[in-house]
């Protein structure tokens, strides 16, 4: 099964410490999760052979906890990408349907889980790459609050926005993985402990305990914006599963969040200039790939960084061009106060409202090579999980129902290190 | 920076970049491009950066950023070994990198 939906890069075994937590658990690892003596290559030609010398703090986190880890899990190039096709070992395809996308970057991840083929997966999500790929699969995927998990051994993308999350089939397996990733780690300085931030709830008995279903007099907020111009269909999944909400007391209201229009234009001005700063270390001098080049220095670093994909060159020079001189003010500058903007509107609608809910995405999953010519109608696909970047808030997808068949995914997205409320919430959904 | 209403951006006589300022720029980035990608590029760089154009609607905020710097003392730890850092470069001298020429 694994084989035809090329859900891994590398099938390789690391044993966990047999007791804890995620004893008998079996862990599958996105490809830009560095795992010592496992290669490690981001989906990319130019890291096909690289294996790191070091784990992530989150792989240490897993195996110590008991978990064993079954392999590393297929992706688009670097994390850039929306259905996983961006990978140099080609797309993985969605268990729900072997001729759709499983949506990405975090797609082989995804698609391991709902296959069976592992019972946890960790992904990277920068502007929607757990979330998506969950909704599309049919499964549950975490987008932690900025600063939760810790990113040591994670290969950047874009750091500021960027945070690894799990992905299960059930949201208290997930909040279960969540439980063991998260926490301050002194090798990534933007790590927080939840418990000193005020307001921030880790329940006892860590996150999963919050699966309980228990949403009586919670207040979801409904933003318009995140409905527009959504498929109809994934609307009517998104409202029936909201509706359970409701027959279980929570209270929904109608919200707006204006700048969230501005989101996807700001999330790919932030996410290409940090990209086109952190792929520079590609360079084919201390690791990863190297042309064989007469030219000098700058010729054959030239020449080296042919390799990368199309999607991963195409990201690197919009940043590139983003942040060069005379367009640093137009795009950058006013993709900071976008991001600004959309922090206050979050922040503002949290003081009315407990949750927010949306369709995850505003789509069905894509046929395979649908999209790959057409990259601007890729990134609007990202609509409604890109602010939650911006806003660094966590969020969860969780299914919502299907619609022709095919899996929908209803996203929460809760405040600042309120992971609890998201985990709970999505509880209700799920064993409606 | 183009008037071109067509969404796909590909059709105006007067696109946001062309060619040459994708090669331009490939070369600040130093990535070659492969065969026909400068004019793939272009033409999807003017459908992106005419979309990005509705940035300009966004108002000026005061940004409030609530950074702090995160230190620790300054102690020597274990890290990686020589042999451990060199083991993914592609050519090494004398536990050193060895890159190519410089000019």
């Amino acid at each position: 099964m694994a084989a035809d939906l090329n859900a891994f890069i590398t099938e390789e075994t690391i044993e966990g410490d047999g007791e804890g937590p995620l004893a008998d658990t079996t862990v599958a690892v996105k490809d830009n999760i560095s795992t010592a003596g496992v290669r490690t290559t981001c989906g990319s030609e130019m890291l096909a052979d690289y294996v790191p010398p070091y784990s992530a703090t989150v792989v240490e986190r897993l195996t110590d906890a008991g978990a064993t880890v079954v392999g590393k899990t297929n992706m688009d190039e670097f994390g850039m990408g929306t259905t996983t096709e961006t990978s140099a070992f080609g797309p993985t395809r969605n268990p729900a349907d072997p001729e759709r996308v499983p949506g990405g970057s975090s797609g082989g991840s995804a698609a391991a889980v709902a296959a069976g083929e592992a019972d946890v997966a960790l992904g990277s999500d920068t502007g929607g790459s757990v979330r998506c790929p969950a909704a599309f699969c049919g499964v549950v995927g975490i987008k932690p609050t900025y600063g939760l998990v810790s990113r040591y051994g994670l290969v950047a993308y874009a750091n500021s926005l960027e945070q690894i999350g799990p992905i299960a089939g059930t949201v208290e397996e997930a909040a279960e993985a969540l439980s063991v990733i998260a926490g301050p780690d002194p090798n990534d300085g933007t790590t927080r402990d939840p418990a000193a931030v005020e307001g921030a709830g880790v329940p006892q008995g860590g996150y999963a305990a919050a699966a309980d279903g228990d949403v009586d007099g919670l207040t979801v907020g409904v933003p318009t914006e995140l409905f527009e111009g959504a498929d109809e269909r994934v609307v009517e999944t998104v409202e029936d599963a909201i509706a359970c909400l409701e027959d279980r007391g929570a209270e929904t209201v109608e919200i707006s969040l204006p700048s969230v229009e501005h989101a996807v234009q700001a999330y790919y001005v932030i996410a290409t200039g940090e990209a086109s700063s952190n792929l520079a270390r590609f360079d084919g001098v201390r690791y990863g790939h190297r042309a064989d080049s007469d030219g000098n220095w700058n010729e054959s670093f030239a020449e080296t960084r042919e390799a990368f994909g199309a999607e991963v060159k195409r990201r690197i020079l919009l940043g590139t061009y983003a942040l060069s001189a005379g367009y640093h003010d137009k795009y950058y500058e006013k993709a900071q106060d976008a991001r600004e903007w959309v922090r206050r509107d979050f922040e503002d609608a949290f003081d009315d409202v407990d949750v927010i809910a949306s369709p995850t995405m505003p789509v069905l999953p894509f046929e395979l090579g649908e999209g790959l010519e057409d990259p601007l109608r890729m990134y609007l696909a990202d609509a409604n999980t890109t602010p939650v970047n911006l806003a660094n808030l966590p969020a969860i997808s969780v299914p919502a129902g299907e619609a022709d068949g095919l899996p929908v995914g209803l996203q929460l997205v809760g405040p600042k290190f309120g992971e609890a409320t998201v985990i709970r919430a999505a509880s209700a959904v799920e064993d409606r | 920076m183009t008037d071109t209403p067509d969404s796909d951006g590909s059709g105006g006589d007067d696109p946001a970049v062309d060619a040459a300022e994708v090669e331009h720029v490939a070369e600040l980035a130093r990535v070659r491009l492969a065969e026909g990608e400068r004019e793939t590029f272009a033409e999807q760089f003017a459908a992106i950066l005419e979309y990005f154009e509705a940035l300009d609607e966004v108002p000026d905020l005061d940004r409030e950023e609530d950074l702090v710097n995160v230190m620790r003392e300054d102690e020597i730890e274990g890290g990686l070994s020589q042999a451990e850092a060199l083991s993914n470069a592609a050519e090494t001298e004398d536990g050193f990198f060895k890159g190519p020429k410089v000019s």
